[in-house]
This record gives structure tokens, sequence and C-alpha cells, in this order.
């Protein structure tokens, strides 16, 4: 088999050389002199590169049109709707950019194609167009910084820190666990030596804001409330990414990273929205975090208030009070790993 | 002057002594292999090497991105031909997912630092400092000899951990740490995380070696009456781009160190409160972070260490073949001088989600969104060349005119990642694939096709065939835009790039039939490749005789004998009277007049402004 193969491979480089040879040979023979051959191909490439264009950039336009719906449905945050209308203006000033310069290029590749009739025209400098393409630039990029900044600013406001319902996403080779404040909405402190295989995350027991705190394998979030996201990871880099609410924040071994949003839109009413009955939001790990990188997720749902209240109650505690003897009982023992961690071996 | 008077000394100094050994010279190099192919120190030849070794990386690298391609388009379907391949890796031709993720990062690290760098810098900053500044080789040959050496001893470092039994590095190009540092964490971070810090050493020397005579030879080998603004932008461009080179690369070097001392020595530089196998380490205060400043300290020059030498190749490509001079010369070089500038204080886009004080981050998108304006410049300047121009569609002008496209292309979709309010619902998506790949990957690579089939005759005296360079043209452009086009589509629409499939999603599930497209028009793209491998080795044997200067150029490097010797000049090094663009210059018999003719020669064309260049 791999002997053909290599047969193949050696028999088809033989070929390729003798037509190569064969059509080299008849080109000399058939007295075509080497300008003719550039005439032809001069016409020919101009007129490639302008088909290219009319062809090529209506298609562009086409797959934006149909590939529209499989694109990400409203920002369901209500910072999200800000990103997506700077989205928007920058789509438009880069489109009309794109079309200006895509056409001038073509266009010109076909309008200027060789002709020994003709001379190029010597021109190589000239201030006012030169400033015109600089100053323009500038005005439109700075109109975008400015735009973007403000949005920017907003959503990474500080003074918003420690407001908001505190919700730890803990990630750790290939999952998330999700870890809420609860009544006090101080999450009790963590540390990575006491993780135990009852305490994944490693929470300190004698904290007394850890008391109340409660743990999730999905995360659920009431709607139109301020959610502060309280990011960490325990082995490697990961990412918090939610597309759906225009959020992402890396989580980082050995610092808190934080990320600020106000979910605005249910997952019952995102159902009706996407008129998709099976539609769930999703918080992905987009950081290369190992072999089942790709398999790292988590499962979000928003609710309504009342209804996340409840959800909320029905939620384990972090320590029960048997867990907490155990705690106490078993502190020189080594920590055990987690049965579900999947090795990446 | 000191350094033009400098410069002839030295160079009658060599005249001399190459005059006195000609017959030596002729012997040693028809008749030692070694001495000519592998002990060189001429210049010509070690471009040569450069550009072969790196045309078989590219390879190498495409054929692994072929693999993942399929897995991509195809994550249920067995290949067993896979099997043959990659033995273990994909057992009943199901590719292992950690293998994917080793097939990623080699792909990366290949092409961005075999191919686009050392391969590009090291091809055409060897082939055309000397030739096109009038100098009979670089300042040191010995150096020059040895950055190949070590360019070459890295290349087979980083094959070799294709072959070890842990796999190769797989925490991604960028090798964060702590998933690089940890061999816990994914197979590839133990021997094959070494070898890949080693290669990466010695890659980093190869290029100060190389860099530092770059800079030199154009600084002080520069031939009489060759001032700074007379120099090809081709020069101009490698000679930043060494700068940039020597300025960053150190910092990646001190990055690989420190994470050699955190892997094998128990430091904690980039590791901290970490708990890993069921067993916490004792790593403490480190920060992941530092390592990712460091890397982008380096990271984002590169981006135009790979990007510029392109741009120059094009803008000499694309004033010769418009038969006009390159418009705006000047503005040309400082707008490169600019980028070079900008491209120091823009790591921190890399960032925007990882952590960084938002402030930090606002600085950062303010200096990212600057360097939109230079480039801008840039192809407004090439847009305005070929304007009233005269094209040849040679195969060389096909490639810069597709360099030009894919860098407005690439580029603009930048601005958006470079808006930190933007990048985070796009950052780590296939948006950024489509992006890189489009802007630094495609433009950088169309710039190199162009400058091998434009300077093919000058290193190895034949023509390639032009046919076969157009097939391979419209094949690669359609692949180009067929494969990174539709991945922004997938970016938006919130896919992760380096997930082994994306079965697990039903919201991904519409995304399968793009994917399929994407592969397609990649084997087509693999193919055009093959067509180009085929046509450059034929050529080189059997092409057509190349004449002296074949393009009707006004640069040096088609003033020198097309047979190559030792001194590139036979008798005096040429003098340079003007500047390199005078294409199609009002009341010149032809449309091309070489920088060694003098203005006393062409009274007919004469103006007042000459003497501005």
């Amino acid at each position: 088999m791999n002997l053909l193969l290599t047969l193949a491979v050696v028999f088809g480089i033989l070929v390729l050389v003798r037509i190569a040879n064969v059509a080299q040979m008849a080109a000399e023979l058939s007295g075509e002199t080497d300008e003719e051959e550039e005439e032809k191909a001069n016409k020919w490439n101009s007129l490639g590169f302008l088909l290219f264009m009319v062809i090529g950039l209506p298609l562009m336009v086409y797959c934006a049109i149909k590939w529209r719906p499989l694109m990400l449905p409203v920002a369901a945050s209500e910072h999200g709707v800000g990103v997506d209308k700077l989205m928007d203006i920058n789509w438009w000033v880069l489109i009309i950019t794109f079309f200006i310069t895509s056409i001038l290029l073509f266009w010109f590749a076909y309008k200027y194609r060789y002709n020994k009739n003709r001379r190029s025209y010597y021109f190589h400098d000239n201030m006012k167009l030169e400033m015109i393409w600089t100053v323009v630039p500038t005005i439109v990029l700075s109109g975008l910084i400015v735009t973007g900044l403000i949005e920017w600013n907003n959503i990474t406001d500080i003074a918003k820190t420690n407001q908001g319902m505190k919700v730890q996403i803990y990630a750790k080779q290939f999952d998330f666990t999700a870890r809420y404040a609860g009544k006090d909405n101080n999450l009790g402190s963590s540390f990575f030596r006491n993780i135990t295989d009852t305490n994944p995350l490693g929470v300190d027991s004698s904290d007394a804001s850890a008391a109340d705190d409660k743990f999730s394998s999905e995360l659920v979030m009431p709607v139109g409330e301020e959610i502060e996201l309280v990011i960490n990871s325990r082995d490697v880099i990961h990412s918090v990414y939610l597309p759906h609410f225009r959020a992402q924040m890396n989580a980082v071994p050995g610092m808190t990273t934080r990320f600020h949003f106000k979910p605005t839109i249910t997952t019952t009413k995102m159902k009706e929205i996407t008129g998709n009955p099976k539609f769930e939001y999703i918080l992905l790990c987009n950081k290369i975090c190992g072999v089942a990188h790709y398999n790292m997720k988590m499962p979000v749902r928003v609710l309504e208030k009342d209804e996340f209240t409840k959800w909320l109650r029905e939620q384990k505690r972090v320590f029960t009070r048997e867990s907490l003897n155990a705690a106490a009982g078993a502190d020189s023992t080594k920590a055990v790993v987690d049965s579900t961690v999947v090795s990446a071996k | 002057m000191e350094v033009n008077q400098h410069n002839e000394v030295s160079a009658h100094h060599d005249d001399h002594s190459h005059h006195g050994h000609d017959d030596h010279h002729e012997h040693e190099e028809s008749n030692n292999f070694f001495a000519k192919y592998v002990f060189t120190t001429d210049h010509k030849m070690i471009s040569k090497q450069f550009l072969i070794t790196a045309i078989v990386m590219a390879f190498l690298a495409m054929a692994m991105s072929m693999i993942f391609r399929l897995q991509l388009a195809w994550p249920d379907v067995k290949f067993p031909f896979l099997e043959d391949v990659l033995g273990r890796w994909a057992k009943d031709g199901k590719l292992d997912p950690g293998f994917y993720l080793a097939l990623v990062t080699i792909h990366g690290t290949i092409m961005v630092f075999f191919v686009l760098t050392g391969g590009l810098s090291g091809t055409f900053a060897n082939l055309l400092i000397p030739l096109q500044v009038g100098a009979r080789d670089m300042a040191s040959g010995f150096l020059n000899a040895l950055s190949f050496w070590f360019f070459f001893v890295s290349t087979l470092v980083m094959c070799s951990s294709l072959f070890i039994e842990a796999g190769p590095a797989s925490a991604g190009w960028t090798i964060y740490p702590p998933l690089s540092a940890l061999p816990q964490a994914i197979g590839g971070s133990g021997l094959g995380m070494t070898l890949w810090l080693v290669s990466m050493a010695l890659f980093i020397a190869s290029s100060l070696l190389g860099g530092i005579n770059y800079v030199t030879t154009v600084l002080n080998l520069r031939t009489k009456g060759m001032n700074m603004t007379k120099l090809p932008l081709t020069v101009w461009a490698l000679f930043i781009t060494a700068i940039l080179g020597v300025l960053s690369f150190p910092v990646l070097l001190a990055a690989a160190l420190l994470l050699i001392f955190d892997r094998s020595f128990g430091t904690s530089f980039f590791l901290s409160d970490i708990f890993i196998d069921g067993a916490p380490l004792d790593y403490a205060g480190g920060s992941p972070i530092l390592f990712q400043h460091l890397f982008w300290f380096l990271g984002h020059p590169e981006v135009y260490i790979v990007l510029l030498p392109a741009l120059g190749l094009a803008s000499e490509v694309i004033s010769v073949n418009s038969r006009k001079p390159i418009f705006g010369y000047k503005a040309m070089i400082g707008s490169m001088l600019v980028i070079a500038f900008l491209s120091f204080i823009v790591w921190g886009h890399h960032m925007f989600i990882t952590g960084m004080n938002p402030f930090l981050g606002s600085v950062f998108v303010f200096t990212t969104l600057l360097v939109a304006i230079p480039s801008a410049v840039k192809v407004f300047n090439y847009l305005t060349t070929l304007w009233k121009g005269n094209i040849q569609f040679t195969p060389q002008m096909m490639f810069a005119m597709g360099l030009v496209s894919t860098f407005i292309t690439g580029g603009l979709t930048g601005i958006i990642l470079g808006d930190s309010t933007l990048d985070i619902n796009v950052h780590d998506t296939y948006f950024v694939v489509a992006h890189f790949h489009i802007v630094m990957g495609s433009s950088a690579i169309f710039g190199m096709f162009a400058g091998v089939y434009h300077w093919f005759p000058r290193m190895y005296g034949r023509m390639m065939n032009r046919k076969l360079g157009y097939a391979h043209f419209w094949l690669t452009l359609l692949g180009v835009y067929g494969v990174f086009f539709p991945m922004h589509f997938l970016g938006l629409g919130g896919v992760p790039r380096r997930y082994y499939a994306n079965t697990g999603y039903e919201a991904f599930n519409a995304f399968v039939d793009i994917n399929v497209i994407i592969t397609i028009f990649a084997i087509i793209a693999g193919f055009a490749q093959l067509i180009f491998a085929f046509n450059f080795f034929y050529s080189m044997f059997r092409g057509k005789k190349s004449v002296q200067n074949p393009w009707k150029a006004n640069t040096l490097e088609w003033t020198a004998p097309v047979e190559h010797l030792h001194g590139n000049w036979p008798g005096e090094l040429p003098t340079v009277h003007r500047w390199p663009y005078d294409y199609s210059k009002p009341g010149a018999p032809e449309d091309f007049i070489p920088q060694t003719v003098p203005y006393s020669e062409t009274p007919e064309s004469n103006t007042p402004d000459d003497h501005k260049h």
C-alpha cells in the first residue's frame, strides 16, 4: 500500500516534469514570442482581477446575509446592547472602507494593465493627497477610539465592584463550579491548600461568611439583577466565556478576576426571540487548557427573580454540619482528588 | 560622509583580496561540496539555504493544517490513512484530541517563526541587502553562516519533538503557563515543551546573529552615493525589521528562560496557588500574566517582523511592474518607522480580558488603533502607485496585488480586535484566527511569493514558469479567501478556537457546513502550493536561462552578472547616482533608469526636482 503510494507520487512527479518539458518545447516551436505571451497574460490576468471583484464582493455580501441567522442573537445583558451597537458602527466604517479600497485596487488592475503604446504617469509625491489620507483616517479612528473607550469604561467601572450579587466561577480541568454567596452576599475565603474531595473549591470552613455559601454545577441568574462574577482557577488558565451576554474574562490561577454585568432576558424569553424551543445559554471555556478543552462548559439559565429565589433555596450548602465535623477531624489527611477530574495523562 | 569614506576603503580592500584569489575561489566552488553548500559564508548561498529550509518547513506545517482541517470538517468520520501517517496519534483513523492541540501548536510555531520570520527575513535580507546596497557581502560572513546553522538546528530540534513518546508541545504557539509548565496538565508539556524551548532559544540566537549583521551591513557597507534616502524600500523594510528583532527577541528569550527555570528548577516566576492531579504544588507568588506581558512584548513586534519585509518586497515589485515610481517614498519609510515604534507599545491588546487593569487596557486601545493610520497611508500609497501605471502582470505582481488585498481585508478586522469593548466577545474565537491568518499569514506569504518569483532569476540564473505561477496565484487567492473569510462568521457566532470538535454544542451544529467549505478550500490552496514547489524545483534546473535584468528594474542587484561570484561584482562596486524609482520618467528613452546612471548622462529627462531624491 505504502509502496504503491510512493510509486504513484514518484510517477506523478515524472509525468509533471515531462509535461512541463513538452509544453516548453511546444511554446518554442509555435513561435509565440515572449512579448505575445506577456500581452496575453496581462490581458487575462487583469480581467481575472476584475472578475474576482465583480463576483467576489457580491458573494461576500450574499454570505453575510445568508449566515446572519447563524450569528449570536440579541445581547442578553445590559452592557451587551451597547457592545452590539458599537460593533455595528465599526462594521459600517469597515465595510465602506473595504469596498472603496478593494474596488479601487481591482479596478486599477484592470484599467491600467500594460499597453506598450502607453507610459506610466511619473507621479511620486503629492503633499495634499498624503495629508488627506493621513488626516481622514485619524479623524475616523479618533471617533472609534472615543466611542469604544466610553463603552469600555462603562463595562469595567471600578465603582461597580462589590455591587451586585456575587457568584464565584471556579474553573479546573475540565469543568466549572458556581458558588453563590448567600444572604450576606459575601463569599467565604478559599485557598488551594484546603482542597479535598468534599471541598473541591478549598473554601475555608472557619470563615463565618462561608456558612451560607452554596454550590451549583450550573450558572443560574435572576433577570434584571446586577451580577458580579468572581473568577478563579485552580490549575491552568481558563476563560469564562458567555457569548450571549457579550461577557468574557480569564480564570487565572493565583489571582481573582471579575466581570460585572446584568442579564436582561430570561431563557424562556430567549426561546421566543430566537424561535428555537431548544435554545439554552452556555458558558464555554475559551482558553486552551488541556486535552478536553473542547468539552469544558457549563449550562447557564436566566430565571425570573422569584423562580431564582426558589431555585437557590434548593441548592446544597458548601458545608453541611457533617462535612464541617469531618473537616475538623481530618485536617491532617492529605487532600484527595475529586474523582471526576479527567486526568490529562 | 565619514561612513562613505570608510566604505570605499573597505570596498577597495575587498576588491583587492578577491581579485588576487579569483582562481582559487573558482576551484573551491566547483569541486568542494562542503565549502560550496555547507560552510559557505556567501550571502547568496545562505539566502538559498534559508529559503529551501523554510519551504520544507512550510510544507510540513501545511500538511499539519490539512490534518486538523479534516478533523474540523468531518469530526465523526474516520480516515484510516491518518493511522498510517501518525500511528497511535490517530488510532483507527481518528485523530487524538491531544495530538490535535499539538498539531495546532507546531503548525503555528513553524509558520510564525521558521517560515515567516526565519524564512522571509533570512532569505531576502541575505539576498537583497548586500546586492541592493552595493556590498560584496554581509558585514560578517561568518556570523551570517552561524545564523543559518543555528536556524537549521532549531528546526531539527523542533521536528525531533514530533517523534517523542509524550508528543510535541501542545499548549498553543503562545505557550502560556501554567499549561506549558506542568506535564500533569497536558502531555505535550513534558519533554515536548523542553524541546520547543530549546529550539526557540536556538532560533532567537539565529535571529539575533542575522539581525545584527543586517543592521550593520545597511549602515556601514552602502556603496558610493547610496544615501539612506536612495535605498530601495525593500532594504528599508528589512533594516527596520532587523532592528525590531534585535530589540524584541531577547525579551522572548528571557520569558523562555524563566519558564525553563519554573519547569525544571522549581522557581515560581509564572506559577502560584496550583492544585493539580490531586495535590497542591509548592509554587507561590508567581504570575501567569507576567509571562503574557513578556511573550507579547516580543509577540506583537513579531507581527511586524513578519509583515514589514513582505510590504517592502511588495513595494519594490509593485513599482517595477507598474513601471511607475512608488508613490510617497518618504511617507512609506515614515509609516514603516511609525508602525515599528507603535509595535512596541501595543502588546496589551492581546490581554484585554486577562484581568489586566482596565485603565491599562484603555491605553492599549489607543495605541493599537493608531497603528491603523500608517497602515492606511501605506494602502493608499500602493493604490496611487497603481493609478495611471502601466501594469505588467508577472506572477510576482499578482502576488503583490494579493498582498494589498489581504492587507486591507485583514487589517480592517484588526480595528475590531484592537477595541477592548468589542474584543470581549470575539477574543480567542475564530474571528481572531481569520484576522491574523489574512493579515499576517496570507499577506506575508504573498509577499514572500512575490519575492521568490521576482528574485528567482537573481538566485538561480533561471526564470520560473509563468503559467504555473498564474495557476499558483489564482488557486492560492481563492483558497485564502475561501478558508479565512467564512471563519469570521464562526467567530461572530461565538465558536472558540482550538476546539477539537464542536459536536458537543447544539448551537454550533449550524456551523458544520461552513467548516466543510473551509476545508475544501484549504485542500485547493494546499494543492496550489504543490504547483509552486514543482515550479520552483523544476525551474531551478530546467527553467529558461535568465538575462541580467529580466524585469527592467533600477536597483543594483540587476547590475551584477547573472553568474554568482563571490563578491557580487567582478570589477569595482557600482556607484549610485539616483533613487531607485525612476520608472517612466518623462523624456527618458526607456521606461527605466538604473540607479547607476548619472544625471550627466540623462539631460533629456532631468528635472529641477531631482536633487530631492
